[in-house]
């Protein structure tokens, strides 16, 4: 799903086409308006047609070097361009260097008398003279119809019409005519009869109070167009449509991670966090710390450097920022480094498309790496919950295309049902992280579950979910006899633990010094052995000395005698 | 009546090329003038082929146009003209019935 106009190049098309220049038609139509044929644009008061045809005007003139001709059959010149001032258009300066040129045809009923028979060829002759004074490649008749109040020959009219849409032709000039929604036709006039090459309808439609503007190509001879209904936006920059369908499951895909910002929760994820332009929901019920995920996901993003855009839906910014802080998360010095952009509004502000459309031209702008929706809850206040999960499946499809990680928080309104958030997204997402009240022992503690994460192996455990004045923290949930024990359960059993261990270290101890002991006694018990040992040795060895020395003196005696025996001989 | 009795009626005439039908609303006016305003008329023949520009001033889009200038109020007669009655009306010579 391309944005860009580069895209309709690639289409191979017979049909010589002109730019537009308003973001997004160019797409559907797969180039612009059918080029040198006239283009009905018809829709109901307020719907946008003469500032889409002033759009064509203008960015023709600034863009594609085609001047244009404005025939303004209601607005005086002045007038339109104080109205077009606001969207940045100098209508003034483009009349004075001759790119455009608007011409005010005035028909006060009161001051024509129709005597006998005439034809148009005054209008006729001045539009050529507009034309032809500044080479005008594009003319807007805005709005046609208003002949039909100034002048009562119903059928030299329509004749003349029908001439005049020849001639432009013949001119080879891009021509929009707007007209006027009728009752049962497109235009009160039925213009369309004589326009047969291109018809755009524009609507302005209130459901539930929230209006919604929508365009819709009803016919594009010779061309392939996109036929639905597509939310358009006019805002400080003038109209954009933004056809964000969900096209193709095939964009390209990131294996690279992106932390969660609660190592834990990393850890539970397979010990990276989150892969890339995935999309995380976190659900759960009220007060379970959804919007703390949120800012902690905020935060190491852009304490990493990454850029993210964080909707809040529900609370304002400063609100958010201050809650935060609480947490020990200063959101507030990433929005002074420009790295997180705040966009804050309530769902009933608009209609769902309009959201979408505000969420896609912002990621378009801000280029950011995450997005946070926070709550998505709230939007089904404007929608129904099928339009809701058509809104955030093409919201997905878009912020994977565009490689941005987002993450949504939802409301589970009801504990029994919360394996199911209201808005049917937790099968489109590809995290889906459930934080859950988990009440035993008269208090209510919060357990965390991944309950799905695409392609990573994830934890199954339950953690505890303790929020601290350092941030969020994900603790080991203790197993006792009785099931799960968390807060102060958790706390006494973790006590009971340290108790008895250290009952056991002292067992353990006491166990030492009495084989230490025992020890002593043997070791001593041997000493005395040795003791005996060597003095009865030292009396063996004594008895063996004396020998020694009684034998070696018998000797000697023996020798002696021997000698002296020998002598007396 | 007085106040036209001094009033000069200046007409223009806005036509584009000669057509039967420009030729047949100039002969009309011309006849009719004679007819009401014998020497209180001027009447200019504009030629819009020649002269397109002009065409913007007087807010014309049909073809043959009589606008009536002076007196006022300005008037515009579109049309060949063939109707006598309708024109003097317009052109305030006749009181509206």
């Amino acid at each position: 799903m391309s944005l860009e106009p580069s895209e309709s190049r690639k289409m191979p098309s017979k049909l010589p086409k002109s730019n537009t220049g308003i973001r997004g038609l160019d797409e559907i139509t797969a180039g612009g308006l059918p080029s040198g044929r006239p283009t009905l644009v018809c829709g109901s008061a307020g719907s946008g047609k003469t500032l889409f045809s002033m759009e064509f005007l203008v960015h023709g003139a600034m863009r594609y070097n085609e001047p244009g001709v404005f025939v303004a059959f209601e607005e005086k010149a002045e007038e339109l361009a104080v109205n077009v001032a606001s969207l940045g258009f100098d209508l003034n300066q483009l009349q004075h260097d001759g790119q455009i040129r608007v011409d005010h045809v005035r028909i006060e009923r009161s001051e024509i008398e129709e005597t006998g028979e005439y034809n148009l060829d005054g209008l006729f002759i001045r539009l050529a003279y507009a034309i032809d004074s500044i080479g005008a490649k594009r003319v807007v008749l805005d709005t046609i119809e208003s002949l039909f109040s100034g002048l009562t020959n119903q059928a030299v009219l329509r004749a003349e019409l029908r001439r005049l849409f020849e001639w432009l032709k013949e001119k080879k000039v891009t021509t929009i005519i707007t007209g006027e929604k009728g009752e049962a036709s497109l235009t009160r006039q039925g213009l369309e009869e004589y326009v047969s090459d291109c018809v755009i309808l524009l609507d302005h439609r209130v459901e539930n109070k929230i209006s919604t503007r929508i365009l819709r190509i009803v016919k594009y001879r010779g061309s392939v167009h996109g036929t639905n209904e597509y939310p358009f936006l006019i805002d400080e920059e003038g109209i954009s449509v933004l056809p964000v369908t969900s096209l193709q499951l095939n964009h390209p895909v990131s294996s690279g991670r992106i932390s969660s910002g609660i190592p834990a929760l990393d850890k539970m994820l397979g010990g990276d966090g989150f892969f890339k332009a995935s999309s995380v929901l976190v659900s759960g019920t009220a007060g379970t710390g959804k919007t703390s995920i949120a800012g902690s996901f905020i935060d190491k993003t852009c304490a990493d450097g990454m850029r993210a855009i964080y909707f809040a839906f529900e609370e304002s910014p400063q609100q958010i920022i201050r809650n935060m802080r609480s947490i020990n998360i200063d959101l507030q010095a990433h929005v002074d480094s420009g790295l997180l952009l705040f966009s804050a509004s309530r769902p009933t502000l608009n209609g769902l498309e309009m959201h979408l459309l505000n969420i896609v031209k912002l990621v378009e702008k801000f280029k950011p790496s995450v997005i946070v929706l926070d709550p998505i809850s709230n939007l089904v206040t404007v929608g129904s919950d099928s339009e809701v999960r058509s809104l955030l499946t093409r919201l997905i499809d878009f912020m994977q295309s565009q490689q941005i990680t987002v993450m949504f928080t939802a409301l589970a309104l009801n504990d029994k049902n919360s394996e199911q958030t209201d808005e049917g997204v937790s099968s489109l997402v590809d995290v889906w992280i459930l934080v859950r009240d988990i009440e035993s022992n008269g208090e209510r503690n919060r357990g965390l579950y991944v309950m799905k994460s695409r392609g990573m192996k994830h934890s199954n455990q339950v953690r505890e979910f303790v929020i601290t004045d350092d941030g969020l923290k994900l603790v080991e949930v203790f197993l006792g006899p009785v099931g799960v024990l968390t807060g102060s359960a958790r706390e006494t059993q973790q006590l009971l633990e340290k108790t008895s261990e250290a009952i056991r270290d002292h067992a353990v101890s006491r166990k030492d010094r009495e084989i230490e002991r025992k020890r002593l006694v043997l070791e001593s018990k041997i000493a005395s052995l040795k003791e005996e040992f060597e003095s009865f040795q030292e009396e063996l060895n004594k008895s063996y000395i004396e020998d020694e020395l009684k034998k070696s003196i018998m000797e000697e005696n023996r020798k002696e005698l021997t000698r002296k025996r020998d002598d007396l001989l | 009546m007085e106040d036209l009795k001094e009033d000069v009626w200046e007409l223009r005439l806005y036509v584009a090329g000669k057509t039967a039908r420009s030729v047949a609303a100039l002969a009309n006016l011309k006849k009719y003038c004679e007819e009401h305003l014998k020497d209180k008329y001027v009447i200019e023949v504009i030629d819009l082929l020649v002269h397109p520009q002009l065409a913007e001033g007087d807010q014309i889009l049909a073809i043959p146009t009589l606008v009536k200038k002076v007196p006022e109020p300005i008037r515009k007669i579109i049309g060949d003209l063939s109707n006598e009655e309708k024109v003097l009306v317009g052109l305030n010579i006749r009181p509206a019935k």
